[in-house]
Order: structure tokens, then C-alpha cells, then sequence
């Protein structure tokens, strides 16, 4: 497959051969991770910018490491405000970045749709690493890269994911890159937060996490976002936990060989206990790994590699 | 004198469709005369065979940016892609820096227009001082400076109580409040219509409760106290239907809408396209039927662009941090025309909407009609020139159209503004500067 992509700002267009061709790439690179020297030269002699304007440790430090596995020079550039309050719009700061002549922009923004806007005015590559509530293409690929790991695949499975489904980027990515590939979605979460628009999707939308997590085979569980909580969306943590936490109760009405996903960071004892967190059917950290092998596939790919690496 | 010879002259003030010649004398309408045209006539000649002949537009929804905002717009240019557009009067609204709250900004609107304009400006003042919500404003003052409405337009009079004194001390007067209808703590946030284009793009949504609510609440204070009222930009089919249910129980209520509400959906924001991020968002396509249903049945009494200008980087940034508003003017008429097509209109209620019907609304005297003794203001009409819209065209400071590229079907060929040419395409007759 030629790739011909020179930004990745969200799995809408992706068909499942593109999708598939990212997983491939994906593995060789596990491969190189898993070697005693982790680093091939790849990438030597070029730059990555992890532009982020909204905190972020873990995926910050996944692409971090990705490129430097790659050999590529990586520099991060964050700024918790945004541009705006900033008083510097985001464009200037993203030219300011791009005069220092980097090849990729990895790019985190509070503001839905601000990479492909980048996309339209900068020449170097963009990689959307989370945007406001549209996509985080990275972790769809990475969630559907981990389903294939442990289930080997992805049509006819069904998915369950529960939590703050209206704000959820992971989601918006997740039903492109889940959905397209066969998967059944369920979005289940309070009815002020899985807002009944999204079975446009093909998802089912659903208050009700028993029949959510009823013979599912994946359980993706989402972090409820407390500092989103301007205004109430539900009336407590205890109340949220109550219908919406998953627990060796609810996880016993999933198959028997469900797995447990969860896009980080977790609170326990709200959306996930304590027990089921650990358990050997959670496979949280199997994604973490999952998460450095697509992240250096997509650099990799974007910096002009063609084909799987070696 | 000037002569507007052989044109379709359509006036529904004075029931009048049919082809005529437009005698203009002194700055006021002389008369129409029927038959050939009136032989050895000493004074400039407009040719309108072929056209129509229409009292001049009146768009009483727009922003001009000044005082205080003169790089996005000023009252010069704003009037000048007025006239281009085929207007020859505007009303604009208060929020100007300092906000339109004193005789002395009202004066400043009004002399400055008449020094420089292309167009008759009309001041809308503010109902609340700064437009803070908090204080009524000094409305006779106001009105006798030449303000014409009050309005707290770009945000609602959140003060219910605010709202009913302010319309009830009015009331003997005859002003008009023109209602930003808006609940802010359910818009709070908000940046697009809630639906699924929202949903998919993951940007906050704006309910059309956020602005059914509020209109809801403004005509049943009106109702409670027989005060006049106006509501500004509707773009809901609930906001429509309560309009209506408003003008069945007999109270003095009209509304209006804006082009971008009946040719545009909120699919228009698809790939996070900041030119089509406005308040009130663009709706469905079901609220959009309804906006039409309600101009071809009436209910819709005008039609105004509320024209927005800003400058671009406001504009060219992440949609989240994108100002609300467009440009209209010279888009607002070919746009309108478009309901012919659909045969929602006839070209008579289309005159109706874009200048009886806000005449009518903001009690201006000898505006909207061409009756004898009215004002020279027309405006002559090529209902099929096709054009299209390109950036250069633009007379106004700003450029956020999302109608930049669009083929149009129809244009003002000629925009007489008090008996002086102030925009003409007709060869051989040229328009003052």
C-alpha cells in the first residue's frame, strides 16, 4: 500500500486497508521494542515537536518516546493556556514552531478541529494527539491494535463504551476505527452525557450499563472527567458509581473472555473498582505498549517510510 | 428630477405591480405614470425595462462598528455594501464601543451618516446602559437624537423584570424593544446548534430551547403588560411557531430572520468552517422549513442579515475561539430572491419583507413605500442577473461570508438613496461616490 497521507487529524477517512496497513507497520515496530537495543535510526536527522496546548503526561511521553526510538530529535513545546488567553493566536505560535523548520507537529488542543485547521496553514505534517471532543486518531488505532492482540479480531465483537461519552474524543475515534473494522458499539453513560444524536453514529446509546456490558466482548471504560463538571451533569461521584462504575457484579454479565479497557488515567473506585483495575482481564497496560508501536508507525509512515520497518 | 422608465414598479404599500415609470423630484417620490414614457423629459434617465422598480431596502438588522470598531467596519463602507446590496436605509445596532447608550453616540451615528454615508442609517440604542442588563437607558433621549428602536442585541435582556419595565415605560411612546432572544445559561458554551453535526464534530452545542425559551418568555411579557416587541434573527421552528401563536392572540409582535437561516444548515460547519459560526447557530434542516414556512405564511414580517463584519484572524483560528457573525449585505437580496424559485414568495411579499415590513415595524415615515410624497429612495432590481461573489466584490472592511464562491441569481442594478444614485451596473449611469 502506498501511503500518501501527510497529516493524521482523525480516523474519519480511514478505511479499514489503511487502518490495517498502520497495525502492520505497528508490529514491526512492537518487534523493535521488544529487542534489547529499543531504537532504530528511522527517523535520524528528523524533528518532531509535541505541541501541546492542554496537560498531558502519558501521551506526551508515549509520542516522546516513539520518535526517539525512531531516532528523530523530539522536542516538546506546552503551554497549559491556550493561545488565546495566551494573547498569541494559535496560528502565530504553530508558524513561531514551524519557522524552526521541524518535519512533524504532534499537536494536543482543547478547540475541536484546531490540527486541521493547523493543516491548512502550516507545510510541515500534522498528527492530531487529541482534540477538544472530535478525535484522537492515535488512540483509536492503538485500542484497535490491542482488541486484535488479545481477541485476533475485530468484526462481530461487541463493545461496550461507558462514561462521559459527549465529550470523549477517544470515542469519536474509537467508532471510526472500531465501528469501521465490524464492531458493535454500545455508548452508555448518563443521558446528559451520551447524548441520543450520537446512534447517528450506528452506535446504541444506553442509560443502562447491564444491558451495555450484557455478552460484551470489550469493555471500554471511560475516565469521568471531574474538571469538566462546570456544571453538573449528574448529582454525584457516589451516584455516578453507583449506575455507571463497573464491578465484578456487572463486568459477570460480559462473555466469559471479556477484556477490560480503560484510556487512562483511571479513578478508581468511580468509573472502575479498585479489584477489577488489576484483574488479569484488564489489559490497560497492554494498551499503554500498544500505544508506542502505532504512535511510531504513524511518525514513521509520515516521515516518508513506505512499508514495514526492519 | 429623475426618471425610472419602463421598470415593473412593485409596491405593495400601495398595491401596485405593473409596469410604470418612477418620477423622482426634490428628494421625494413626484409620481408613477402608467402608459409610455412621458416624452421630452429634462433631467436623468434610468432605464428599468426589463427590471423592477421597488421602494428602497431596508435592512434593520445590521452591525457597522462604529463608533469604536472602525477596522472591521465603518459607517462608510458599511453603507457602501448597503447600497451595493440594493439597501438604502440600515438600522444598526448598539453594541459599538462606547455601546450606543447616550444621545452623544446616537448623534455621532447619525451626523456621521449623513456626512459620509451611501445609505440612510438608522440607530438602534441600547435598552440596558453598556448593555449590561442592569439599568434602563434614557430612551427619550435617545429617541429624539434619531434612535428608532432599543435593542441589547448580541446578548438578551437576561432581567425578566428588567424587560417588563423597560417595555412597560415605553409602551405610551410607541418604542419597540428588538429582542436578542437568548437564554445564556442554556446557550452557555455553546458554539453550534445541538444536533448531530455537533455531536460528530464534538463541539458544544447551543439547544434550541436556549433560544425558544427566551422567546417565549419576551412574548408573554409583552403580552402581560401590551408592550411592543420585536424578535430579532429567528431561526427555530418552535421560535416561528410561537410567532405565530403571538400574532393569533392579537399582540403587537413581529419578527425577522436572516438569509443564512433559510439557505444554510448547521452541515455548513463541516470541517469546522469558522464562517459559518454565528449566534443564533445555523439550525436543521427541519428548523429551516419552518423559517420558510413561516415567511410564506406571513409570520416572518422581515427579512435582515445582521450584518457582522469582523477581521480576519477572528476568523482564521480554531473554531472554539472563532467570533460569531457574518457579513450580509450584498448577499441578503440575491439570497432572498431565491424564495421565488421555490415559489414561497411572490416578488410583491418579497418587497414586503426586505422594506415595507421593516418600515412598518420601526415606524419610519415615508420609507418602504413609493407612494406619492414617499422619499426617493428605490431600488431597481435585475431579479436574473448571475453572478458570483468573489472576494473582490467586497465593499466591506471584513470578508467572513460564507457565501464567498457561491453563483447568485439576481442583484440591485441601480440604488437611488434620496433622489442621488448611489449604486448603479446600468451602463450610462453613474452613482455618486
Amino acid at each position: 500500500m502506498n501511503w500518501r497521507r501527510r497529516h493524521v487529524l482523525g480516523l474519519s477517512d480511514f478505511q479499514p486497508e489503511e487502518m490495517e496497513f498502520v497495525i502492520d507497520t505497528a508490529r514491526s515496530m512492537e518487534e523493535v521494542l521488544s529487542r534489547d537495543i529499543k531504537k532504530v535510526p528511522a527517523l535520524r536527522g528528523k524533528t518532531v515537536v509535541n505541541l501541546f496546548f492542554e496537560a498531558s503526561t502519558r501521551t506526551r511521553t508515549s509520542f516522546e518516546m516513539a520518535g526517539k526510538r525512531l531516532s528523530a530529535d523530539v522536542v516538546n513545546f506546552s503551554s497549559a493556556t491556550s493561545s488565546v488567553t495566551k494573547g498569541e493566536t494559535l496560528l502565530d505560535t504553530a508558524r513561531n514552531i514551524e519557522a524552526m523548520k521541524p518535519n512533524i507537529l504532534v499537536v494536543r488542543h482543547s478547540a475541536s478541529g484546531a490540527p486541521l485547521f493547523l493543516s491548512r496553514h502550516v507545510s510541515c505534517s500534522i498528527v492530531n494527539a487529541g482534540d477538544g471532543a472530535n478525535e484522537h486518531p492515535s488512540q483509536g488505532l492503538l485500542d484497535l491494535y490491542t482488541i486484535l492482540k488479545v481477541k485476533g479480531k475485530i468484526a462481530g465483537l461487541k463493545v461496550a463504551i461507558v462514561g462521559d461519552i459527549l465529550h470523549s474524543r477517544v470515542v469519536r475515534s474509537d467508532l471510526h476505527s472500531l465501528g469501521r473494522m465490524g464492531a458493535k458499539l454500545w455508548l452508555c453513560g448518563p443521558a446528559t452525557l451520551a447524548p441520543r444524536e450520537m446512534e447517528r453514529s450506528g452506535a446504541v446509546v444506553t442509560s443502562d450499563i447491564r444491558e451495555a456490558v450484557r455478552g460484551a466482548d470489550v469493555i471500554i471504560m471511560l475516565r469521568i472527567q471531574l474538571e469538566r463538571q462546570k456544571t453538573a451533569y449528574f448529582p454525584s461521584l457516589r451516584e455516578y458509581s453507583r449506575r455507571f462504575g463497573l464491578n465484578r457484579e456487572i463486568f459477570s454479565l460480559a462473555k466469559e473472555d471479556a477484556i477490560i479497557m480503560h484510556p487512562g488515567p483511571i479513578n478508581r473506585g468511580v468509573e472502575l473498582s479498585d479489584e477489577l483495575a488489576d484483574c488479569e482481564r484488564s489489559v490497560v497496560l497492554r494498551q499503554v505498549e500498544s500505544g508506542v508501536a502505532v504512535r511510531m508507525a504513524l511518525l514513521y509512515l509520515l516521515a516518508g517510510g513506505s512499508h514495514a520497518a526492519h | 428630477m429623475l426618471l425610472i422608465k419602463g421598470g415593473r414598479v412593485i409596491d405593495p404599500a400601495s398595491h401596485r405591480d405593473g409596469i410604470g415609470h418612477v418620477v423622482l423630484e426634490g428628494g421625494k417620490v413626484r409620481e408613477i405614470l402608467a402608459g409610455d414614457a412621458p416624452g421630452g423629459f429634462e433631467g436623468e434617465v434610468i432605464p428599468a425595462e426589463g427590471k423592477w422598480v421597488v421602494p428602497g431596502l431596508i435592512d434593520m438588522h445590521v452591525h457597522l462598528r462604529d463608533p469604536g470598531y472602525e477596522w472591521k467596519e465603518d459607517i462608510g463602507t458599511g453603507t457602501r455594501a448597503a447600497a451595493a446590496g440594493g439597501f438604502t436605509s440600515v438600522a444598526c445596532m448598539a453594541n459599538t464601543n462606547p455601546v450606543n447608550d447616550s444621545q452623544e453616540v446616537t448623534r455621532h451615528i447619525v451626523e456621521k451618516a449623513r456626512r459620509e454615508g451611501s445609505a440612510n442609517v438608522f440607530p438602534v440604542a441600547a435598552v440596558t446602559r453598556g448593555l449590561e442588563g442592569k439599568e434602563m437607558a434614557d430612551y427619550s433621549e435617545l429617541a429624539e437624537a434619531g434612535a428608532v428602536a432599543f435593542s441589547d442585541d448580541g446578548k438578551p435582556v437576561e432581567n425578566p423584570l428588567l424587560l417588563r419595565r423597560a417595555m412597560e415605560y415605553m409602551r405610551p411612546f410607541g418604542y419597540r424593544i428588538l429582542s436578542h432572544a437568548e437564554d445564556s445559561v442554556l446557550a452557555a458554551g455553546g458554539a453550534a446548534h445541538e444536533g448531530w453535526t455537533a455531536r460528530k464534530l464534538g463541539i458544544p452545542g447551543i439547544p434550541s430551547a436556549a433560544e425558544e425559551v427566551a422567546i417565549a418568555r419576551d412574548i408573554l411579557i409583552a403580552r402581560q403588560i401590551g408592550g411592543k416587541l420585536h424578535i430579532q434573527h429567528i431561526s427555530t421552528r418552535m421560535g416561528v411557531d410561537l410567532l405565530r401563536m403571538a400574532r393569533r392572540a392579537g399582540l403587537d409582535v413581529t419578527g425577522e430572520t436572516a438569509p443564512q437561516y433559510f439557505t444554510l444548515t448547521d452541515a455548513a460547519l463541516e470541517g469546522y468552517d469558522t464562517n459559518a459560526k454565528m449566534n443564533p447557530p445555523l439550525r436543521g434542516e427541519d428548523d429551516r422549513m419552518a423559517i420558510l414556512e413561516g415567511i410564506q405564511d406571513g409570520t416572518i414580517d422581515a427579512i435582515a442579515c445582521d450584518h457582522a463584519p469582523h477581521e480576519a484572524y477572528l476568523k482564521r483560528c480554531e473554531f472554539a475561539a472563532a467570533a460569531n457573525g457574518i457579513i450580509g449585505l450584498q448577499t441578503s437580496l440575491p439570497l432572498s430572491l431565491a424564495l421565488l424559485a421555490g415559489r414561497k414568495v411572490t416578488p410583491s411579499h418579497l418587497v414586503e419583507l426586505l422594506s415595507a415590513g421593516p418600515a412598518r415595524i420601526l415606524c419610519l415615515r415615508n420609507k418602504g413605500t413609493l407612494a406619492a410624497g414617499a422619499d426617493a429612495d428605490v431600488t431597481v432590481i435585475d431579479p436574473d442577473a448571475e453572478w458570483e461573489f468573489r472576494p473582490v466584490d467586497v465593499l466591506s472592511k471584513s470578508l467572513n461570508s460564507p457565501f464567498l464562491g457561491w453563483k447568485l441569481r439576481g442583484r440591485a442594478s441601480a440604488t437611488i438613496c434620496g433622489g442621488r444614485v448611489r449604486h448603479s451596473t446600468i451602463p450610462g449611469v453613474a452613482a455618486d461616490a
